[in-house]
């Protein structure tokens, strides 16, 4: 790996938030972190950032990294140009290239028509596209996107993907959390959190064939293990025995995490 | 209604500060201000000079709280020690017509030695009084000096250190931590406006102070600029300090309340600090406005010099220099980002 974490550790007040978490950041890559609430992702992007400590292991990162915090990191008494403008200032951009590279992103976010609108009078979408804009401003190594598409509506997320994908098409290496699994299939690798464990991680392809045991899927619950997706039950067989009242059915990612997580609580 | 009632409960039982200032502070701030607030004065320092200083001294009243007597003083000797702050009131032990000088900067007192020397009068032939600086004995003259220091206040620690922790709660603050500035940087592009606001609150009090309310400025603008400049960086000092502490803006508000309420109270601006027992007045000789009300109310009103205030003056730079530095220190370690290999 280029960069990332190796075996790191985080703990606040004696209470571990990621435990021993390895994850390699690679140049051109988009870098999935996926977890439920409380599992570690916001503490796994500020680490890699610098805004929090690892107690154990070693993380590194390039000079030139970037990050759009959970709360889009957009300044609302500014307006949208503003907030560029501003950023640019920071990275001490030349002038003519940031004006440029400005009306470049405002083209690329569709925030052309906004651009003099204010931070607080945008809608979620538009400040979440605005907060990526800006991360990427000033053309970092690295990209930290920290949950940027939550509470967005979909039309507002596949915007917001299409941009990211673009940006790692320019070389960057991106590193984006997420609590949607089905964003997690958009990356070229994944890394599953839950409680600061991880879960599974790899390309979706060696998360997929990682899964142990086989999966069934059913009409009605087999086992108290069973659980509900969509209008039937998925039940795991660790040991991959047939269960009866059940067909075998090809896991997704969902169902891969679902059953790292019942074989975690099974440990 | 009931369950309204309990989540109310147990929302201010959970935000501890709130309670222990809804409950603690009631007490204390009526302790602690109901000795202040007291008009009464009851010692004056005073100086006296001339030839029969001894004897005069000897035979002023016990409010005339003689500090020292100059045989070998003059008038010029008895004003100076007003203007310097050394004394409020001056006697000038002439035989046949002592003159009573009273520091008409200091209300209260002037008002307490104009009473005492009337009565006076009665027993001394030939003994006559006279008010310097503020002969009318004008209330805005003493309150506007004061008044820009509680501007300064406002400005530079509410308001301060509301924006700051805005910031924090915005998420910008880590953006900030993670672009390529300089924690000084930050810290001084964060206080520059609020700075240059406050210092033109300052001048616009003090212009129309003396412009509509026909406040005096004897002195020289150097020292009340210099004044004003260290007790501003106290005020965005301390602003920043309360920041640092603050989850959110409405602690920071109660924190930023609880220094400006004791400042406003206790530094001599509305009751004087002598007339405080002296388990409470110590409270106002920590407070930093204390020093710049001395320095703003001794230059506009006694016209004092920089030679005169050196203590406020000096004061102030060292709390300026402490509380400004220790601002610096912790603003810059919550902004510097965490150990890690950082490749180029």
């Amino acid at each position: 790996m280029t960069w990332g974490l190796q075996e790191v550790t985080v703990s606040f007040a004696g209470q571990p938030a990621l435990r021993g978490v390895t994850l390699g950041l690679d140049p051109g890559r988009i870098s999935i972190v996926v977890g439920g609430d409380g599992a570690g992702k916001t503490t796994l992007c500020r680490t890699i950032v610098g805004l929090e400590s690892a107690e154990a292991g070693d993380v590194s990162r390039p000079a030139r990294t970037c990050f759009q915090p959970e709360t889009s990191g957009v300044w609302s008494d500014l307006t949208v140009e503003e907030n560029l403008e501003f950023v640019a200032g920071g990275y001490h951009l030349d002038p003519a290239h940031a004006r440029s590279r400005i009306g470049e992103l405002l083209e690329a976010t569709n925030l052309g028509p906004a651009r003099d609108r204010l931070g607080r009078q945008l809608s979620g979408g538009m400040r979440q596209k605005l907060g990526v804009a800006m991360a990427v401003l000033s053309e970092p190594d690295l990209l930290v996107l920290d949950e940027p598409t939550t509470g967005l509506d979909p039309i507002s997320r596949l915007e917001l993907w299409s941009f990211i994908v673009g940006s790692a098409r320019e070389g960057r290496a991106i590193l984006v959390s997420t609590s949607y699994i089905d964003e997690a299939q958009r990356g070229d690798s994944v890394l599953a959190l839950d409680e600061g464990h991880v879960l599974a991680s790899g390309t979706v392809a060696d998360v997929l064939a990682s899964m142990p045991g086989r999966l069934f899927t059913s009409a009605g619950r087999i086992t108290p293990g069973s659980w509900h997706r969509g209008h039937s039950w998925r039940t795991w067989s660790p040991d991959g025995s047939p269960l009866a009242g059940a067909t075998e059915t090809t896991p997704d990612l969902a169902d891969v995490v679902t059953v790292a997580a019942l074989a975690e609580e099974g440990r | 209604m009931l369950a309204m009632i309990l989540k109310e409960f147990r929302q201010v039982g959970r935000d501890r500060r709130t309670l222990a200032m809804l409950i603690v502070m009631p007490v204390v701030l009526l302790l602690v201000f109901g000795y202040a607030a007291s008009f009464d004065v009851t010692e004056i320092p005073t100086v006296v000079v001339g030839p029969g200083a001894d004897n005069v001294s000897s035979l002023l009243p016990d409010v005339f709280a003689v500090d020292s007597t100059d045989a070998n003083g003059t008038r010029d000797d008895a004003v100076n020690a007003l203007v310097a702050g050394d004394a409020h009131v001056a006697v000038i032990a002439e035989p046949g017509a002592p003159v009573v000088l009273i520091d008409g900067s200091e209300l209260f007192m002037a008002r307490t030695a104009v009473q005492v020397a009337t009565a006076m009068k009665a027993q001394v032939p030939g003994l006559t009084s006279e008010v310097l600086f503020n002969p009318t004995l004008d209330t805005s003259a003493v309150l506007v000096p004061g008044l820009a220091g509680l501007i300064i206040v406002f400005v530079g620690t509410l308001v301060t250190s509301m924006s700051v922790v805005r910031e924090r709660e915005a998420g910008t603050l880590e953006q900030l931590a993670v672009m390529p500035f300089k924690p000084k940087d930050v810290f001084i592009g964060k206080i520059a406006p609020y700075f240059l606001i406050a210092s033109l609150d300052i001048v616009l009090v003090l212009l129309i102070g003396t412009i509509l309310f026909d406040v005096p400025f004897n002195g020289s603008v150097v020292p009340l600029a210099i004044g004003a400049l260290m007790f501003l960086f106290v005020a965005l000092g301390l602003g920043v300090l309360i920041s640092s502490v603050s989850e959110n803006q409405a602690q920071s508000i109660q924190l930023a309340l609880m220094t400006v309420l004791p400042q406003i109270m206790l530094s001599g601006i509305i009751f004087p600090l002598s007339s405080m027992p002296a388990g409470i007045s110590w409270i106002g000789y920590l407070l930093p406005l204390t020093y710049f009300n001395l320095v703003a109310k001794g230059v506009m009103v006694r016209g004092a010099g920089l030679g005169d205030l050196l203590v406020p003056l000096g004061l102030l730079t060292l709390l300026g220099s402490v509380i400004f530095g220790l601002a610096m220190i912790r603003f810059a370690r919550q902004l510097r980002p965490a150990r890690a290999r950082v490749m180029s």
